[in-house]
């Protein structure tokens, strides 16, 4: 910046949070704020002061009171990230009639004070953040939002407990809902489980009445057997492929009678539903009560599709439902907002090869013992070993597994102690057996649980302390043969103890669903390291994703049990309902323009765009962005070789300067380069 | 042929010669050259690790620098001995994870002239090597005289499948590859679970008593599933369970007879190498009965005669019948 | 380490020094790599995989305990270091990733240097080995045995005579000692340089 431009054009204020001690316990506000009177003057400041809550009311109408008796033009913000407060310091520009895009929001918290423990540097740094803010937003333009129509129907992807009860939300609400569901029924797997804790009502019981809701409602459109493909569009006005598999039966001619599964002759292990420990025909439901009540038939399995004979189903249907001639069918859905609640998958235990499951027949998943403790499951009910007929006399539950474990996943699964807990009753109460927990700590931490706890401890299960070692089968005396041989440090007792028992069950964990991460990327939204997917704030907002109109709610945000879920799926359905009530959405003005003039066609910044909002001409042989999908982040302004892509917010100028600013290089002064460099 | 550097330690000179026979009878017909490293030294098993953390890594180290001196253009180099191996592969991992220990080490080997740079050699077991470069498809060719009939449990022990630092091996509790290298020569293999449980290690010398509780465990579980013999590849773990098995069964008052093998011994008569070159006879719980049983000669067992001895303790129960698991035969779930 | 930290140490129940409370560091610090001792949540699957638990007084978990409640002397004199066999169990499931042999090591080269622990029969057994492998280069089976046994087993020596006249006989091993290597002075430079710099 040369000399002769000295004369400010702007009249800036600026603003130093102390945030309680989160920023003052490092930074010396006070010597900032009168740094920033003192220093940057000649770059337009004429107010800077700090306050101990920028963004409480006060200090709201501290900066509204300058903008109007200082006739401020600009405002730079040193506080925390612009994902927590930007929106409050814009608004209050707003109030007092400043455009709130010539307010600037620099962080001082999560990138000086959170991160340095030197607090001269860090206050040095703190100076250098504000100076490279205040060089910003001279060059800011007023800006308005763009105003777009919210689309009032909205897409549900998955139909477990945490999707059905979004999904009635809205629907009750009144507003159109796309229900996606990649097995035949939905349900998810509470439709699996025999009892819920800490209440246990059965599962089914409580479920399948939602489940029939959704079936029936009329503002519900459910798509089973169905996938999402890909995602256009953006918040209000999404486009979403679904890809509808061929269920290779008429639905509008089924009446659900179930005469094609019983002359079916092709069994297959069913190896979703029933964990394996069951089987189903190669045309089935996947449990009596399904929603919708249609079979599918299995193309993998059934006989007509891989000899190409058989057609048992068709001969016997007594309405001509089957049709082998089904295709897939591709369709497209226009929704206004997405929720996942896509689930979890179970971990697979035989990863621990020290459990033996796989290698152990009576070592057994929590899943499977979930199915053969259900009534309607493959024993009917009845607690035995593999061998399909013997109760077990003694039982071993571990926790833990493939949890809380730097070798597999180093999170809580978070259900598995309740589950653990809720089994031993089951196996107590059905079988009489003596029941053992091995746990690493018990956690019982919502309602109602702690005394669930109390009671399993007063019916007799026998608590061992101590993550188990080994599962194995090889005796060492004659007590342990024909046994499985829990071998565990008592660590309460502190020794090593060899529990022989008959039956193991494993509380395996809670995993993202194998494809998470590819989800993930269809609906554009992130997902941790873990696969979990990201909420916009793990405190304050849960269920919204950083991808605006694109919700998540139940365990695809992480593991958690039944009323947690239903919580989230509600919490993501009210999220939803508010923006439809107020028809339409006000998009950030923050954007990229392509100058059609300057575009070379090389489409580099088609490929960059993480939101897909950039098309191609080829006709004219030009890039366009689509301002409604554009999020502003400026990758493809960086990347334009020709430098024809301009963003709104972000121009050179505004990135240059406030690079400048950060170096001090626009003071011209020599004492205002920091004394010590902030150790990064 | 393919050169591999090659570190026997002192057990093959001494105790394992069966071990250091078998290994060269059948790394010849498999396209191995070993080249025996000049000059190595103890690698000081797991005793000087007790005593004397950077003495003993440099005891190692000497070994890895004179191998990548002496390497010519080879960058493997091989272990037949379990403990050698973890040793060799220990010191290359810390000192390459370490900075500041690998230093320390190089400093200590500067006096005597010598330099390793951590990473520059890839220390593999024998097996590894067998398993993973010659591979199944080249064994099987070699064999001329299958083991068929031959019923054995393969026996790991800990140091090849943990701590592992190089992921060579296909798991740490229950690995297949010399499960699936002792069918390849036609031997029925059973399904061992102590496969890779303690051979009681250095207990025989400091603690007897957990020692033999170590080896009846392995010994009594082989019995049980009817092995003819245990194939091992460590000679700790064949001294162990060959040597002591007879105190052990006086400790017991158990009457095991279970022959102890390596696993090159067993390579070498399906490769159809006369026993004698293969160090049979050299077993102290002979394994003549087992291995007549394939029709395959070997030395008569001198009976040798267990000096009784007052049982210490209360008795142990008498060896035990197995139990056959009654499956379904779904347990393949999801 | 030139001098154990503490001279006398507090009596088991006795109040714990505060230098001692940085005892579980000291073994981090004396492990190569990264031990991630710290990291340990007392879940005992050490213990329950030991293949030797029996034998020891404290099982691995509560060592572990007992480090970060500083009590030196009663971690120095227990025999569980020296109990432990290095089969790795532990080490590979440990669900902290703790790298637990090796500290079972530092454990063992630390009890010795205490001089209030360790095992005799352990910590001999090493001292005989090395002694050996320090004057020939190599190990020498057959007179580490017969030395350490007659020491320390005396009175099983007669169990003992079938084996040894085997391991003679039938193993072919030699009784005398092995041929020193050709680089002893240099291993033994090597050694005491090595020694020089744990001393640091």
């Amino acid at each position: 910046m040369s000399a002769e431009e000295k004369k400010p054009k702007e009249r800036v204020g600026v603003y130093v949070c102390h945030c309680g001690t989160n920023i003052a316990g490092v930074v010396n506000v006070g010597e900032v704020s009168k740094w920033a009177s003192d220093n940057l003057s000649d770059e337009g400041v004429v107010v800077a002061r700090d306050y101990k809550f920028m963004c409480s009311s006060l200090g709201q109408e501290l900066i509204q009171k300058d903008i109007k008796e200082q006739k401020l033009t600009r405002v730079v913000v040193a506080a925390c990230s612009p994902h927590l407060h930007e929106k409050t310091f814009r608004n209050a520009c707003k109030g007092a009639d400043l455009n709130p895009y010539l307010c600037e929001l620099v962080s001082i918290r999560e990138q000086d004070s959170w991160v340095h423990t030197d607090k001269i540097a860090a206050t040095e740094k703190a100076k250098a953040i504000i100076s490279g803010g205040v060089a910003r937003v001279i060059h800011h333009e007023p800006l308005e939002p763009l105003h777009v129509p919210i689309h009032p129907a909205t897409l549900i992807v998955g139909g477990g407990i945490a999707g059905i009860q979004a999904a009635l939300e809205i629907a009750d609400a009144g507003f159109p809902v796309y229900l996606v569901e990649r097995e035949p029924s939905i349900g998810g797997h509470m439709a699996q489980f025999d009892k819920t804790f800490p209440t246990l009502d059965c599962s089914a019981c409580i479920l399948t009445p939602k489940m029939v809701d959704v079936g029936n409602h009329k503002n519900i459109t459910m798509l089973t057997y169905s996938e999402v493909q890909k995602v256009d569009g953006y918040v209000g006005n999404f486009a979403v492929t679904i890809k509808k598999r061929a269920r290779y039966i008429k639905t509008e001619d089924c009446t659900g009678c179930g005469i094609c599964w019983e002359k079916c002759p092709k069994k297959v292990i069913d190896d979703h539903f029933e964990a394996g420990l069951g089987y189903r025909k190669a045309v089935y439901t996947p449990f009596p009560q399904a929603v919708p009540k249609y079979p599918v038939i299995d193309d993998i399995n059934c006989t007509y599709f891989v000899k190409g004979t058989c057609k048992a189903c068709e001969k016997f249907c007594p309405t001509n439902a089957i049709d082998f001639n089904q295709k897939d069918e591709i369709l497209t859905v226009e929704v206004g907002n997405i929720i996942l609640a896509t689930g979890w998958d179970l971990f697979d235990a035989r990863r621990v090869p020290n459990y033996g499951y796989g290698r152990l027949a009576n070592v057994f998943t929590n899943m499977e013992f979930e199915r053969l403790s259900n009534s309607a499951g493959p024993t009917g009910g009845n607690i035995v070993l593999r061998d399909g007929k013997t109760t077990p006399k003694s039982v071993g539950i571990v926790h833990c597994v493939g949890s809380r474990d730097k070798n597999y996943n180093n999170y809580c699964s978070a259900i598995c102690c309740m589950q653990s807990l809720k089994f031993a009753h089951l196996v107590h109460e059905k079988t009489g057996a003596t029941v053992y927990n091995f746990y690493i700590d018990i956690r019982t931490p919502a309602k109602a649980y702690d005394e669930f706890y109390q009671r399993i401890i007063e019916e007799g299960t026998l608590f061992v302390r101590g993550k188990v070692a080994e599962i194995t089968d090889a005796a060492r005396n004659p007590g342990e043969e024909g046994k499985l041989i829990v071998q565990v440090e008592d660590t309460l007792v502190g020794k090593q103890r060899r529990i022989p028992v008959d039956m193991v069950i494993l509380s395996a964990g809670l995993e993202p669903r194998y494809d998470s991460k590819a989800l993930a990327k269809t609906f554009g939204i992130s997902c941790s390291a873990d696969g979990w997917f990201i909420e916009r704030h793990p405190k304050l907002d849960p269920v919204a994703t950083m991808t605006e109109g694109v919700y998540i709610a139940g365990c695809v945000q992480g593991p958690k049990d039944i009323p947690a879920s239903v919580v989230q799926g509600a919490a993501a359905a009210a999220r939803i309902l508010g923006k439809i009530q107020q028809k339409e959405i006000a998009l950030e003005p923050v954007r990229a323009t392509i100058n059609e003039e300057q575009c070379s066609g090389c489409r580099i910044c088609n490929t960059l765009c993480p939101f897909n909002a950039i098309l191609f001409h080829e006709d004219r042989m030009v890039s366009e962005v689509n301002p409604a999908l554009c999020q502003g982040c400026g990758t493809c302004v960086a990347a334009c070789p020709a430098g024809a892509i301009a963003g709104t917010g972000f121009s050179n100028e505004q990135i240059l300067s406030q690079i400048d600013g950060l170096l001090l290089l626009n003071l011209n002064k020599k004492e205002a380069v920091p004394a010590v460099l902030p150790q990064v | 042929m393919t050169d591999y550097l090659y570190y026997p330690g002192c057990s093959m000179e001494s105790s394992a010669k069966a071990y250091e026979a078998s290994v060269e009878a059948v790394c010849g017909p498999l396209g191995i050259n070993l080249k025996e490293i000049d000059d190595w030294n103890c690698c000081g098993a797991t005793e000087y690790l007790s005593l004397d953390t950077t003495p003993a890594y440099s005891l190692i180290a000497r070994n890895l620098a004179l191998a990548e001196e002496q390497a010519n253009g080879t960058r493997t180099l091989l272990a037949a001995c379990s403990a050698c191996y973890l040793n060799l592969s220990k010191a290359d991992h810390y000192m390459h994870e370490d900075k500041a220990f690998g230093k320390k080490i190089n400093e200590a080997l500067a006096a005597g002239g010598l330099h390793y740079d951590p990473g520059q050699l890839v220390i593999r077991h024998l097996l590894d090597v067998m398993f993973n470069e010659v591979g199944l498809d080249k064994i099987k060719e070699k064999v001329v005289k299958p083991l068929t009939g031959l019923r054995v449990a393969s026996y790991i022990g800990c140091m090849v499948p943990r701590p592992d630092y190089n992921k060579h091996v296909s798991d740490t509790e229950h690995p297949y590859e010399l499960d699936d290298l002792l069918k390849a020569l036609g031997a029925e293999v059973i399904d061992f679970p102590l496969k890779t449980a303690c051979c009681g290690g250095h207990m025989t010398q400091i603690g007897p008593d957990t020692a033999f509780e170590l080896i009846r465990r392995l010994i009594s579980a082989a019995d049980e599933y009817k092995a003819d013999a245990l194939v091992a590849l460590c000679p700790m773990c064949q001294m162990n369970l060959d040597a002591f098995q007879g105190q052990m069964n006086g400790y017991f008052h158990t009457n095991y007879h279970i022959p102890i093998l390596f696993f090159t011994q067993l390579m070498g008569i399906a490769f159809g190498k006369n026993p004698e070159d293969l160090g049979f006879g050299s077993e102290l719980v002979s394994a003549h009965e087992a291995m007549k049983r394939i029709g395959i000669q070997t030395p008569e067992p001198v009976p040798a005669k267990p000096v009784a001895k007052k049982p210490t303790g209360l008795p142990m129960p008498p060896p035990r019948v197995r139990a056959v698991q009654q499956t379904t035969g779904n347990e393949e779930a999801s | 380490m030139t001098e154990p930290v503490i001279v006398s140490d507090p009596p088991s129940a006795g109040p714990v020094k505060h230098e001692d409370l940085k005892l579980l560091q000291e073994v981090i610090l004396r492990t190569p790599g990264d031990p991630g001792l710290e990291m340990c949540i007392q879940c005992g699957t050490c213990g329950g995989s030991c293949p030797s638990a029996s034998a020891m007084d404290h099982t691995p978990r509560a060592i572990f305990a007992m480090l970060r409640a500083g009590m030196r002397e009663d971690v120095m004199k227990s025999n569980t270091p020296w109990m432990c066999v290095s089969c790795y169990y532990c080490t590979v499931r440990c669900p902290q990733e703790i790298h637990i042999t090796d500290v079972m090591y530092t454990l063992k080269n630390m009890s010795l240097e205490s001089k209030v622990g360790g095992n005799s029969t352990a910590s001999d057994f090493s001292k005989t080995f090395i002694s050996l492998v320090e004057n020939y280069g190599r190990s020498f089976e057959i007179g580490l045995a017969g030395f350490h046994n007659v020491k320390h087993f005396i009175t099983r020596l007669p169990s003992m005579t079938p084996m040894a006249i085997g391991m003679l006989t039938k193993k072919g091993m030699s009784p005398f000692p092995p041929k020193r290597i050709k680089g002893m002075d240099q291993l033994k430079k090597i050694l005491k340089r090595a020694k020089e710099l744990e001393a640091v």
